[in-house]
């Protein structure tokens, strides 16, 4: 770990392990997420970075190590998951929003479903989210009727309207056309500045370099490098990761 | 009404077709009645048929292999068996089983008469259609969209009704459709153990009137309509529950 990371520790990962069939996707994983830090993990496709934060907010189960949030452990059979899921945020590649629904009540549903808040509350939330995400207007559109970007950005603040302690993001961008990346990434840029703790597995490496605090190289479900943007883009010193950086930059 | 009871008698002066349920006042209060039991009985199964299908497909994910098994049984057993065959086993099966009550005159008669076999029977009949129909809209949920909702902390009631119920209608209510059309038809095999719908009391019509060739006709007509009504209905239901961008309208 690198000197200056202070503050609680939010999300902690220790020698995590985590197999489908006889692939070992996650060979001992091990890192420390602190509050207000945003970390990238990047990686060629196949690292295992998805199953990495999969795992986190308990979608995928882990074979063995420990991962603990907010002191929680994940691994532990008595946990509360569904304690652990309010409190964790998570956004996908392919945004899975509720297409039965605007977006006003994709925002809405789960604050009146799983936290039992009023519905007048729920939709001042709902509301005010929206248009953090610059979306104004857009309340009463389906997700069908919504850009990809748009989309994204519905299931960004779908997640903030939950008040999670920490916001996972799986490729957020990846499905997106380049113009409306830029979109979804100003509202990630937003929320790392409003001091959300974010942990993005992401192909963005301009984007990486700019927001992260931390990053994290992955190849062959392990941890290969890791270092502060600066540092990590400047030195990296493993021949895996100047090769992906080689190829990618 | 009276104009059309005039022109049925003139009609049956005239040419000899008897429709007597529309100027015999005995035929048409026993011909209204026929239809009004044939609408409650298909109501009533339409209702439990479905409450059936919804409880059973969420059943036949649960955790327990003891659940998923009875309902598998379940839909096995009705899908594979012929209805009147169902009837008869558990009107005069299983309802020979069952203890007796005293009625009013002091007589013991069967705790289940024959309308609530009736509605039990067709609606287990549907309702083992209805498993597997809303078992095929379930499945063709993206488990991405479930996976959304679990990550927000849903427990697995909550993404059954809120999210995979509502989008799995919409996935299969062109097969529910047919199941449920094909559910009203089959009300007429409570005649067969006496319920008074209204083939049964169109049957009690032609044997005191001897119009058989005219009541066959009505009832075919009848039910064309009555069929009709709920096609519409489903129709409308279909085009009100349609969303922007999914399904049919993303094309």
């Amino acid at each position: 770990m690198s000197a200056g990371r202070t503050g609680e520790v939010v999300v902690s990962l220790r020698d995590v392990r985590k197999s489908f069939g006889d692939v070992e996707v996650l060979r001992g994983v091990s890192f420390d997420v602190r509050r207000g830090e945003v970390v990238c993990v990047i990686g060629p496709s196949g690292s295992g970075k998805s199953t990495l934060i999969r795992c986190v907010n308990g979608l995928a189960k882990v074979n063995g190590g420990s991962i603990t949030v907010m002191g929680r452990e994940v691994n532990d059979p008595r946990l509360d998951v569904l304690a652990l899921r309010r409190s964790v945020g998570m956004v996908f590649q392919q945004y899975n929003l509720f297409p039965h629904r605007t977006a006003l009540q994709n925002v809405m549903m789960a604050q009146v479903t799983v936290l039992k808040r009023p519905k007048a509350e729920a939709e001042r939330v709902a509301r005010a989210l929206i248009a953090k995400v610059k979306l104004e207007g857009k309340e009463d559109a389906y997700p069908g009727e919504l850009s990809g970007g748009q989309q994204q950005r519905v299931a960004i603040a779908r997640s903030l309207a939950m008040n999670p302690e920490v916001m996972l993001f799986d490729e957020v961008t990846a499905a997106l056309d380049p113009e409306t990346v830029k979109e979804v990434l100003n509202t990630i840029r937003q929320l790392a500045a409003d001091g959300m703790t974010c942990i993005l597995v992401t192909h963005e490496m301009g984007f990486a370099r700019e927001v992260a605090d931390h990053i994290y190289f992955t190849d062959r479900g392990v941890i290969v490098e890791h270092g502060p943007p600066a540092s990590f883009f400047a030195e990296a010193s493993d021949p895996r990761t100047r090769e992906f950086l080689g190829q990618i930059l | 009404m009276d104009w059309l009871a005039d022109a049925a008698r003139s009609l049956n002066e005239a040419t000899g077709i008897t429709l007597t349920y529309l100027y015999d006042g005995y035929d048409g209060g026993r011909f209204l009645e026929g239809i009004v039991n044939t609408v409650l009985l298909s109501l009533a199964c339409l209702s439990a048929s479905l409450v059936i299908g919804v409880v059973g497909a969420f059943a036949r994910g649960a955790k327990s292999a003891a659940v998923r098994w009875l309902v598998g049984g379940y839909t096995e057993l009705f899908r594979n068996t012929p209805p009147l065959v169902q009837m008869y086993f558990l009107f005069f099966g299983v309802g020979a089983l069952l203890p007796t009550v005293q009625n009013r005159w002091g007589f013991e008669e069967p705790m289940l008469g024959a309308w609530a076999w009736a509605i039990i029977s067709l609606s287990f009949f549907a309702g083992a259609f209805n498993v597997e129909i809303f078992r095929s809209g379930i499945e063709a949920v993206p488990r991405a969209t479930v996976e959304a909702a679990e990550s927000l902390g849903y427990t697995r009631l909550q993404i059954y009704l809120h999210v995979v119920l509502p989008l799995a209608f919409r996935v299969c209510l062109p097969a529910l459709n047919n199941n449920l059309v094909n559910l009203v038809k089959t009300t007429t095999l409570a005649y067969a153990i006496a319920v008074p719908e209204l083939l049964y009391m169109s049957n009690q019509i032609w044997s005191d009137s001897l119009n058989v060739p005219e009541m066959m006709v009505t009832l075919l007509l009848l039910y064309v309509g009555l069929v009709g009504v709920l096609v519409w209905a489903m129709h409308r239901w279909e085009q009100a529950m349609r969303i922007p961008g999914f399904g049919r309208s993303a094309a």
